[in-house]
């Protein structure tokens, strides 16, 4: 493999600059190694003519002295995000025709930016998922495998092409979405950075909405530093969306390297669950103490409502998925499947068109909202909402500046492992992650190393709102002491 | 609470999706394995919390209500299934 593939974002930037190697190099090598790495399925749709066209481009502002901060570096993007001219499906057979004629806004801003698109990535069908196993186009295997065996693990999910590309360098970076989790744990499967911003920070706009009080977009890079790069570029007031936030961007750039001393970091108690696997306690341990060596204070916190994060999830999430994914009815776009009359055409698409675990949130959903039953199931956990944020809020008042966690229950599982007879079982590996989500935090997840059978596992850090750049500086961190993880290559 | 073959079939239909008389035990075993999952939040007290409604809190901002696009029949129809002189075309619904 070319060994530009290997390079950070802050490498090909610098290489890019000195003309040490062209843009145009750089996403051939990319495509060449996308192509070579079809056993994974991290892309359904490959891009290369268009990575070609941009990638020239790039070369040429480059010569003119006209490079924007993404110039030329080759990214993946989640196939959540509409991409004008080219199919977007959020991995739903009832949208796998659909090609937008509009571009969201944090893809827009990445070419605005100079980026190129290598292509889209797979995701669990509608993000609706943790391990990328509901995708209508396939399930997408890890470029991860357990020392000494062929069995295929899953790379989390909803974003787990994204994060499948990053580690298996088949892109520099990738956007994902992260309704519950869905780049933090993707992210510590893959061993790889992941950043779920402040809810606000980018614009949803253009992006296949899931929950909309809960959908964030945010970057999937090799290191801290990288990601910083892209939120920089990602992030923004949008009118467009209302609920973005008009605050400035900064440089999070700036605060890669920079000083945690002083730095007041909440251990969370309620994060100790029962039938914890030592591993990922001692991986929590041994953050602390990268932490403290680095001269920050740590303090035991607690956050009492962080039980009731996963059950108010599963009923705030379905229930705004229920009314979003109303839009598929056959009329507009997508998928149509005729019948008797228009309310049979509805049902017949939507049954066809929709997986079952879409199917099975949207009829959550449907029931917590009906008559009678939305005081007892949605009200109550709109309720159980603020509790958990204020749990946060409290801390914060006491002058916590961040939180560390585990950034899942466990490693990597086998693809086809999880979730068959009990639904529950899967929405678990969300537990440590969803609270974030819930509270509209950002939180990132960073690789802290290996377990007893050679998988990544990561380490979660949460921050105040819009408090992204403390997150880079402790996240460098824990990278600078626990050092980075490639996956051996196995495929092609 | 927990739902009966009754109620997933009304909960179908309230979600226009089609389900097939084999599907609803199964339905109705997963549905209301959520449903147990989620009876916890029954046991926190909410007597004075307020729901939340905005995840940031603040004041919305309003555009001036003027038309900023539009126009283009033919780009919203583009990805449609059936449609007919810029018309998305359904199955008759008046008699």
């Amino acid at each position: 493999m070319s060994e530009l593939a290997k390079l950070t974002i802050a490498a090909a930037r610098d290489g890019l600059k000195q003309k040490t190697f062209s843009a145009v190099e750089l996403a051939d090598a990319h495509c060449a190694a996308m192509e070579k790495a079809r056993a994974l399925n991290a892309y359904v749709l490959e891009t290369p003519e268009r990575a070609r066209i941009m990638a020239k481009a790039s070369d040429a502002r480059i010569a003119k002295g006209e490079a924007g901060p993404l110039e030329g570096i080759p990214l993946a993007i989640k196939d959540l995000f509409c991409t004008q001219g080219v199919r977007t499906t959020a991995c739903s057979h009832i949208l796998d025709n659909f090609v937008p004629t509009y571009e969201s806004t944090v893809s827009g801003q990445l070419w605005r930016d100079g980026a190129v698109l290598l292509g889209k990535t797979n995701n669990d069908e509608f993000a609706m998922g943790s391990s990328n196993e509901t995708s209508f186009m396939g399930a997408v295997t890890s470029p991860w495998r357990r020392k000494g065996s062929n069995t295929p693990l899953v790379p989390g999910g909803s974003s787990g092409g994204s994060a499948a590309a990053v580690a298996a360098h088949l892109a520099l970076g990738a956007t994902g979405t992260d309704t519950g989790g869905s780049i933090r744990q993707p992210a510590a499967f893959t061993g790889i950075v992941g950043l779920k911003p402040t809810y606000g920070r980018c614009s949803r706009w253009g992006v296949v909405a899931f929950a909309s009080s809960l959908d964030q977009a945010g970057p999937f890079a090799r290191t801290v530093r990288d990601t910083a790069i892209m939120l920089r570029s990602m992030a923004g007031y949008d009118p467009k969306d209302t609920t973005s936030v008009d605050v400035p961007v900064p440089d999070y750039e700036a605060a890669v390297g920079q000083s945690v001393k002083g730095r007041r970091i909440g251990i969370p108690k309620e994060y100790r669950i029962d039938g914890m696997p030592e591993e990922i306690e001692r991986l929590w341990q041994q953050g602390r103490e990268w932490l403290e060596a680095a001269g920050a204070e740590l303090v035991e916190v607690s956050l009492p409502h962080t039980k009731y994060a996963l059950p108010a999830y599963y009923i705030v999430a379905p229930a705004e998925a229920s009314s979003n994914l109303a839009r598929y009815d056959g009329v507009r776009y997508g998928l149509r499947v005729p019948g008797r009359d228009i309310i049979g055409m509805y049902e017949g698409t939507r049954a066809e068109g929709f997986g079952k675990e879409v199917r099975r949130r949207i009829m959550i959903g449907t029931y917590v909202l009906s008559a009678g039953y939305y005081d007892a199931y949605y009200l109550q956990a709109q309720k159980v909402r603020t509790l958990i944020k204020q749990d946060f809020e409290a801390c914060f008042a006491q002058g916590i500046d961040a939180m560390l966690t585990p950034a899942t229950p466990s490693a990597a599982f086998g693809v086809g492992e999880k979730g068959g007879a009990d639904p529950i079982e899967m929405y678990l590996n969300d537990v440590f992650t969803v609270t974030v989500n819930m509270a509209g935090l950002p939180g990132i997840a960073v690789p802290a190393g290996l377990d007893g059978q050679g998988l990544p596992l990561g380490l979660q850090l949460i921050g105040r709102p819009f408090d992204e750049e403390t997150l880079f500086s402790l996240g460098q961190v824990i990278e600078d002491a626990a050092g980075r993880f490639t996956p051996e290559r196995w495929w092609a | 609470m927990s739902v009966d073959a009754t109620t997933v079939r009304r909960i179908a239909h309230l979600a226009r999706i089609a389900v097939a008389d084999d599907e609803v035990e199964h339905l109705r075993g997963e549905i209301n394995a959520i449903l147990a999952f989620v009876e916890q939040l029954s046991e926190v007290d909410v007597s004075h919390v307020e729901p939340m409604t905005s995840v940031m809190p603040m004041e919305m901002k309003k555009r001036a209500d003027v038309v900023t696009d539009g126009g283009d029949a033919e780009a919203v129809l583009r990805n449609a299934p059936v449609t007919e002189r810029n018309y998305f075309l359904v199955p008759k619904v008046v008699e």
